[in-house]
C-alpha cells in the first residue's frame, strides 16, 4: 500500500488548514454560500436532507487497519455510529456537523486519509478492480497507475472547475471489475504485439440521465505517457465542454457531439505539444510508486493440502461451503483466497457499516489479511490476501460481526444508492425497495439456483445506484409526487458493457417484490442447462418478460 | 484608485477595461481591449500603453503568438466556477511563452489564488469588497504540488 513520505503528508495537512479557514469565513458570513458550495464540495461535503453529508476518499479502494479503525472512531464520535460503502469505493457519513468538518479532516489527515475532490467539479477518486494485484486474470496491478493518477489530479491547477465531474477508472484485467467502460475516462492495462505494456484508452462513457457506454480513442498508450494524454484529454475537454446547461456538461456530451475519431484526433493535437514535456513520467518514478505494492511475503502453501481440508470442512458444515461458493475468489498464490464481506444481510441499507463492525474488519484484517482491506463498487469490503488454511476460522468470526451473507453476486447483493431517505436530490427511496426485495428472496436456495445476476437500485435518474448497468436495473421515479419505479433488464458493468431498456410503465413500491418475482419466473422458465439471467434475457429479449410482467389478470 | 493584487503585493492601478459594446472614442489611460476588438482594429489603432483581454469562451490560439507584444493580457472570469481561463493562462504562458503581466479580471474569488498563480496569472482584480490583504495570503495555500504547470515546468518526481 502507497505511503506517503514528507510532501504527500504536507500536502493534505495544507488542505486541511485551507478547508478549517474557508469553513471559519463562511460561518463568520465573509464567504458567500454560492461560493463555499464549490470549495466545500471539493471537500466532499454536500449539504443533504437531513443533515450535511460527507464523502471521504478511499484511493482505488484501499484502506489499512489503521483507517479502518480511524473511520469507526469517527463514525462515534461525530456521526450516528455508522458510514456507507459507495459505488465509487469511498466512504459516506451522513449525519455530520458542519462545524466539525475542518476537526474531521484533521483526524484523517493522521492517517493519510483526506476528503480531497471526492464531490464537485473536479477530477474524482480513481477506481479499480478490488481484487487489484491479487486476481488471477491481472495483465499487471493498476493500482500503482492509480496512485500515479491520485498525485497527477491532486490539486490539478488547470482542472479544478471543469464543466462537471471528472471520474477515471482503471483496470489491469480483460474482464472488466472496474465498469470502465461507463466512466469519463477507462484505462484498460493492455500489452502490445512488442510486449511492452500500456493503456487502451476509453473515454465519455457514464450513467446519469444521459447514460453512455465509452469510445476507445486509443488502442495503446505508451506507459510513460500516461499524465500527458491525460492532460490533454482534460484540457480539450476543460476548453470545449458544455457550461451553459449542467445537464449537457460531461465529456460523453462533448465526445457525442464531435463523435469519438473528431474528438480523439483533438486530443492527440493537443498531446502532440505537451508528450515530450517533463510532465512524462519516468522510470524512476513509475518504480518508486510500484515499490509500494509489491507482492507481499507470501507464504509457500500446499494448495492441494489446503484444498482437502476446505473440502472437509465443506461436508461437515453447508452454511460454510455456502460461503466458500460465493464470498470467495480465486486468488494468484496458491494457498491463498480473496474474501469478500457482505455489507449486504437483509435489513441493512446496502453497504452501511457500524463502528464496531469496522473496528471488528480492522481486527479481521489484522489477523488475516495482512492489515489490508479494500472496498469495492458493489459496496462490499474484501479481505484480499487469506491463506485457505484459515478460512474456517475467519468465517467464523465474520459470522459472529454480521458480514458473513454468503449472497456475493447473488439477486440479493443488490447495488443501492441512498435515495429519498437521505438524499435531496432523490424522486423516490430505494433502500426500503431493497429491504423488501430481500425480505422476499430470502430463500437462500432459490437465489443460488438464480446464480450470478446484479440488481442495481437508483432513486432518481442521477444513477448513483448503476442500475443501467445492473442486469434488472430498478429506477425511482415521480408521478405527481408519488413515488414509482421503472424496471430496466439487460445491463452489464462487465467487459461487454451494455446499457438496460426499459420493461414498461413503472410501479408502485408494494407491487415491486412480486413484479420482480415474475421477471425471475421467466428467466427460470426459459434458461438453457446453468445459462445466467442475462444470458437468457440476450437469447430471448425483452418481449417474454414484458408479456408476463403486464399480463392481463384474467 | 482601484486596488489589485500584484506579485502578491496590493497595489494601485490604473487599467480600464474597455467593454465589448464599447463604441466611440477609446479613453485617455492604459486600456484593456477585448480581444476580438483588437483583432478588427489592429491595422488602424495606434496604440502604445494598450492590453488585451480574452474571455472565456474565446480561443486563445487566434492570438497565439502575438501575444508577445502586449505588456498586459487580462482574462476574464465570467463566473468563478468557469474554469476555461486555467487552460487559456497555460496556453499563453507555455505555449505562446507569453512574458508580460497576466491578470485574471471578472469574478475570480480569493480561494482560487493559488491555482490561478500556479496557472501563470501574476495580477488579480478580485471582485470588489474582498478584504486583499487577507485574500493574497491565499496565494500561498500549499508550498507543496504535483504536477507541472505555468511555474513549475517539472513535476514533483523530478524535482528529486
Ligand atoms: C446523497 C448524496 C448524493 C448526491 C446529491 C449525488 C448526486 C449525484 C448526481 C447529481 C449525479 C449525476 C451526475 C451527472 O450525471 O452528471 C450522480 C452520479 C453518480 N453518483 Fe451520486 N450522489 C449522491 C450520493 C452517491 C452515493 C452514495 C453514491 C454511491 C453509492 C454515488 C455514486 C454516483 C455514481 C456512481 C454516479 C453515476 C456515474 C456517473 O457519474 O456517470 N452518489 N450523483
Ligand atoms: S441516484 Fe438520485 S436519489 Fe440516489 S443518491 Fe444519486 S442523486 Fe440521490
Amino acid at each position: 500500500m502507497y505511503v506517503y513520505n514528507e510532501n504527500d503528508q504536507k500536502i493534505i495537512e495544507e488542505r486541511v488548514a485551507q478547508f478549517r479557514g474557508q469553513t471559519e469565513r463562511y460561518l463568520a458570513g465573509e464567504l458567500a454560500e454560492d461560493e463555499f458550495l464549490p470549495l466545500r464540495l471539493q471537500n466532499g461535503l454536500y449539504i443533504q436532507r437531513l443533515a450535511p453529508m460527507l464523502r471521504i476518499a478511499v484511493p482505488y479502494g484501499l484502506l489499512n487497519s489503521k483507517q479502518l479503525r480511524k473511520l469507526a472512531r469517527i463514525a462515534r464520535t461525530y456521526d450516528k455510529g455508522y458510514c456507507h460503502i459507495t459505488t465509487r469505493q469511498n466512504i459516506q457519513f451522513n449525519w455530520p456537523q458542519l462545524e466539525e468538518v475542518p476537526d474531521i479532516l484533521a483526524e484523517l489527515a493522521e492517517v493519510q486519509m483526506h476528503a480531497v475532490q471526492t464531490s464537485g467539479n473536479c477530477i474524482r477518486n480513481t477506481t479499480t478492480d478490488q481484487f487489484a494485484g491479487v486476481a488471477q486474470d491481472e495483465l499487471e496491478d493498476p493500482r500503482p497507475w492509480c496512485e500515479i493518477i491520485r498525485q497527477w489530479s491532486t490539486f490539478h491547477p488547470e482542472f479544478a472547475f471543469l464543466p462537471r465531474k471528472f471520474k477515471i477508472a482503471v483496470c489491469g484485467t480483460q474482464g472488466d471489475r472496474a465498469a470502465i467502460q461507463v466512466h469519463d475516462i477507462g484505462l484498460q492495462i493492455v500489452r502490445n504485439d512488442d510486449g511492452e505494456i500500456g493503456f487502451k484508452v476509453i473515454v465519455g462513457g457514464g450513467l446519469g440521465r444521459t447514460p453512455v457506454i465509452g469510445s476507445v480513442i486509443r488502442e495503446f498508450l505508451p506507459k510513460e505517457h500516461l499524465l500527458t494524454y491525460l492532460d490533454a484529454i482534460l484540457r480539450v475537454y476543460n476548453r470545449h465542454g458544455n457550461r451553459a446547461n449542467k445537464y449537457k456538461a460531461r465529456i460523453k456530451i462533448l465526445v457525442r457531439a464531435w463523435k469519438p475519431d473528431v474528438f480523439a484526433h483533438e486530443v492527440e493535437a493537443e498531446w502532440d505539444y505537451i508528450k515530450e514535456t517533463p510532465a512524462s513520467l519516468t522510470n524512476e518514478e513509475i518504480n518508486r510508486v510500484k515499490s509500494f505494492f509489491t507482492a507481499p511475503d507470501y507464504q509457500p502453501i500446499d494448495d492441494d493440502n489446503a484444498e482437502k481440508e476446505l473440502k472437509k470442512l465443506s461436508g461437515e458444515h453447508l452454511a460454510f461451503s455456502k460461503w466458500l461458493q460465493r464470498n470467495i475468489t480465486a486468488h494468484r498464490v496458491p494457498g491463498y483466497a480473496a474474501v469478500t464481506l457482505s455489507l449486504k444481510p437483509t435489513g441493512v441499507a446496502p453497504g452501511d457499516i457500524t463502528d464496531q463492525q469496522l473496528d471488528a474488519v480492522a481486527d479481521l484484517a489484522d489477523q488475516y489479511s495482512l492489515g489490508e482491506v479494500r472496498t469495492t463498487h458493489n459496496q462490499n469490503l474484501v479481505l484480499a490476501d487469506v491463506k485457505k488454511s484459515e478460512l474456517f476460522e475467519l468465517w467464523q468470526k465474520a459470522k459472529t460481526g454480521g458480514f458473513a451473507t454468503p449472497n456475493i453476486g447473488t439477486l440479493t447483493d443488490m447495488i443501492c444508492c441512498p435515495g429519498g431517505d437521505f438524499c435531496s436530490l432523490a424522486n423516490a427511496k430505494s433502500i426500503p425497495v431493497a429491504e423488501a426485495l430481500q425480505r422476499k428472496f430470502d430463500d437462500m436456495d432459490y437465489v443460488y439456483d438464480l446464480g450470478d445476476l446484479s440488481l442495481n437500485i437508483s432513486g432518481c435518474m442521477n444513477a448513483c445506484g448503476h442500475h443501467h448497468v445492473g442486469n434488472i436495473g430498478v429506477l425511482g421515479v415521480d408521478k405527481k409526487g408519488e413515488e414509482f419505479y421503472q424496471i430496466q433488464l439487460g445491463g452489464s458493468a462487465d467487459s461487454d458493457a451494455t446499457l438496460g431498456k426499459v420493461l414498461g410503465p413503472s410501479f408502485g413500491r408494494e407491487e415491486m417484490p412480486e413484479v420482480i418475482e415474475k421477471i425471475l419466473n421467466v428467466y427460470v422458465e426459459n434458461r438453457k442447462g446453468d445459462e445466467l439471467f442475462l444470458d437468457t434475457y440476450r437469447r430471448i429479449g425483452i418481449t417474454p418478460f414484458k408479456e408476463t410482467v403486464y399480463a392481463k389478470d384474467h | 484608485m482601484p486596488k489589485i493584487i500584484k506579485d502578491g503585493q496590493v497595489v494601485d492601478d490604473s487599467w480600464v477595461i474597455i467593454n465589448k459594446d464599447f463604441s466611440g472614442d477609446l479613453p485617455m489611460a492604459k486600456v484593456l481591449l477585448p480581444m476580438q476588438y483588437w483583432l478588427d482594429n489592429k491595422d488602424s489603432l495606434n496604440l502604445m500603453c494598450a492590453g488585451i483581454w480574452i474571455d472565456s469562451d474565446e480561443d486563445v490560439d487566434t492570438i497565439g503568438l502575438e501575444a508577445n507584444q502586449f505588456p498586459l493580457i487580462a482574462v476574464n472570469f465570467p463566473t468563478f466556477v468557469d474554469g476555461r481561463g486555467f487552460s487559456i493562462a497555460r496556453l499563453l504562458k507555455e505555449r505562446y511563452e507569453f512574458t508580460g503581466q497576466l491578470r485574471a479580471i471578472g469574478s475570480a474569488i480569493r480561494d482560487q489564488l493559488f491555482y490561478l498563480k500556479r496557472c501563470g496569472f501574476d495580477s488579480f482584480d478580485l471582485k470588489e469588497g474582498i478584504d486583499l490583504e487577507s485574500a493574497a495570503a491565499s496565494l500561498n495555500d500549499f508550498s507543496v504540488t504535483y504536477q507541472t504547470s505555468a511555474d513549475q515546468p517539472e513535476p514533483l518526481f523530478r524535482r528529486g
